[in-house]
């Protein structure tokens, strides 16, 4: 059953593009991945989603139902983190996240507790003053304590540094276990590999592809540098190897196929250093240009 | 209720200052009155030092100072001002400023419907404005019994006169609330209110000045003038018809306008 299901979505701010004919539909207890440089429109889709904005055309379904008509229906099942997060600041966090809780069935006293515990977040504090990090933490539990079977985050890593961002990928990873749907959007290719199941790349406004993640990966390009001193034939005649270029002792070029391959070529030599890296975003972006 | 009893703590601290500045001016005007009332002379001395113009943009010309209500109605002009300042605040930012704020990201994401959001703020608003109007009758009544000078009055007058202040905040609270969400974005509340509540207290004045009737339809300070009482005995039927009209006209407009309205984000 997918949960979520955009079809043609559409938005335009004025003459502005926010994204344009945007089309996927996100299956249930996946963990799907949204990535795109910024402005590309990953903000704008969620936002729709949320009926933050509205579409000038296309439609957005979540749970089956239409996400304009029945926003309010379907928000019971949704937490939401958005990229940037901003609190009544006169609040302390309790009070915040008890009126978060307060909008929702049931009793999440004991889950504040919990999420709180697990994210080293002061409860008693004000919201004025916490740290950019601190507050995300806030933004990680109000998002995540009434339970949602679906999980939006907008690059909700930032700001967290990198032993909470462990912690965080756990309780989402936890989270997906127990048969919540993760939609995740970022612009780092890295954390999306590391979670999701799935991805979509969009540019510009554009789905440019939506791929199984491990078949991204092996179509993707690495980076491959090589100090040493001489090498045995030239790299540019293995398969898979492109823009060669040779530096006063090092060897640049990319390499698309078996790593296993590659890392014998490596050992035939004699090599003072190797390092092989993965593509940036844009990298990757230019792989699918061309 | 759970965004009502929000809004309502911010909106309580707010009531209780307009409220207390303005029993504060209550008191200071009418505390002045004793002293005037016994001389009468004083009075047209102080009026005949004023330009004609200056007593008709304040509307005082046709009043009496030496009675209870000619002072007091001196004292509505100023009392009015803070009134339309106060309503014009809760208007151009109730709906505008978990926007400007970046809230709206985190309210708007629950699972509620934009009208419930829309009707708890205004009815927080409207909290906030009675428990104003509530205390400055407290303060009129009084200040009216302390300091009368000896003199007598029609509490009734009085309760007549204070009981449209609640329509005349309205029109504020609404024209306010319609302007916030026709533009993009409210970056200064005050400066906006300002603009709204003195601009309509010069479009009032000028009329008067120059004369011309068809102004006073566009501003509450001509719907309900506190010297009407005196020069005609009550407010005009009519203006109250057309502030009740722009009151429901304009909450409406922002109601179909906030339904309908993108939210921003902070990039």
């Amino acid at each position: 059953m997918s949960i979520i299901e955009i079809t043609n979505l559409t938005k335009f701010y004025g003459k502005n593009r926010g994204i344009e004919d945007v089309s996927l539909s996100v299956n249930e207890g996946e963990i799907f991945g949204f990535i795109g440089p910024n402005g590309a429109g990953k903000s704008t889709t969620i936002r729709l989603m949320l009926s933050l904005i509205y579409p000038t055309s296309g439609t957005a379904t979540i749970f089956g139902k239409d996400c304009i008509k029945f926003g309010h229906e379907i928000r019971n099942d949704i937490g939401y983190l958005p990229s940037e997060v901003f609190y009544y600041d006169k609040m302390k966090v309790k009070d915040l996240l008890k009126y978060s809780a307060s909008f929702y069935k049931g009793d999440y006293t004991k889950r504040i507790k919990e999420l709180a515990d697990i994210m080293e977040l002061d409860l008693n504090r004000k919201i004025d003053d916490l740290s950019y990090g601190n507050k995300k933490k806030v933004g990680i539990v109000q998002g995540l304590l009434h339970r949602p079977k679906l999980i939006m985050l907008d690059e909700p890593t930032s700001g967290l540094d990198p032993l909470m961002q462990q912690k965080f990928f756990d309780l989402i990873l936890e989270e997906n276990k127990n048969g919540a749907t993760v939609f995740f959007s970022s612009h780092i290719l890295g954390e999306v590999q590391k979670l999701c199941n799935r991805v979509a790349i969009i540019r510009e406004g554009h789905i440019i592809k939506i791929e199984d993640i491990k078949t991204l990966r092996q179509d993707t390009y690495k980076k491959v540098y090589i100090k040493t001193k001489k090498t045995a034939g030239d790299p540019a005649k293995f398969p898979g190897v492109s823009n060669v270029e040779v530096l006063d002792g090092e060897i640049r070029f990319l390499y698309k196929g078996d790593i296993t391959e590659l890392l014998q070529l490596v050992m035939k030599n004699k090599v003072d250093d190797v390092n092989i890296e993965e593509p940036t975003l844009e990298e990757v972006f230019m792989h699918y240009y061309q | 209720m759970n965004i009502y009893s929000r809004e309502i703590k911010d909106k309580l601290k707010s009531a209780m200052i307009w409220s207390v500045s303005l029993f504060l001016l209550v008191l200071l005007f009418m505390s002045l009155y004793p002293s005037f009332a016994t001389d009468e002379s004083i009075f047209e001395m102080v009026l005949e030092n004023y330009p004609e113009v200056m007593l008709k943009a304040m509307g005082m010309t046709g009043v009496n100072m030496a009675t209870v209500i000619g002072f007091f109605t001196f004292c509505m002009l100023f009392a009015q001002i803070c009134f339309a300042v106060q309503a014009s605040i809760y208007g151009f930012s109730i709906l505008s400023e978990e926007e400007r704020d970046m809230t709206a990201d985190f309210l708007l994401t629950k699972p509620i419907r934009r009208s419930k959001v829309f009707f708890s703020k205004l009815a927080a608003a409207l909290t906030a404005l009675v428990i104003t109007n509530a205390a400055f009758w407290g303060s009129t009544y009084l200040c009216l019994s302390l300091f009368n000078g000896g003199h007598k009055y029609d509490p009734k007058v009085f309760a007549q006169m204070l009981s449209v202040l609640i329509l005349f905040q309205l029109f504020f609270l609404g024209v306010g609330m319609v302007i916030s969400m026709s533009v993009k974005k409210i970056k200064s509340v005050l400066s906006y209110s300002m603009g709204l509540a003195f601009g309509m207290y010069i479009v009032s004045a000028s009329g008067s000045i120059i004369g011309e009737e068809r102004l006073s339809y566009i501003t509450p300070f001509k719907y309900f003038e506190p010297n009407s009482f005196i020069t005609e005995g009550g407010y005009d039927t009519a203006m109250i018809i057309i502030c009740a009209a722009v009151i429901v006209v304009s909450i409406s407009a922002a109601f179909f306008l906030y339904n309908r309205r993108n939210i921003r984000t902070a990039s």
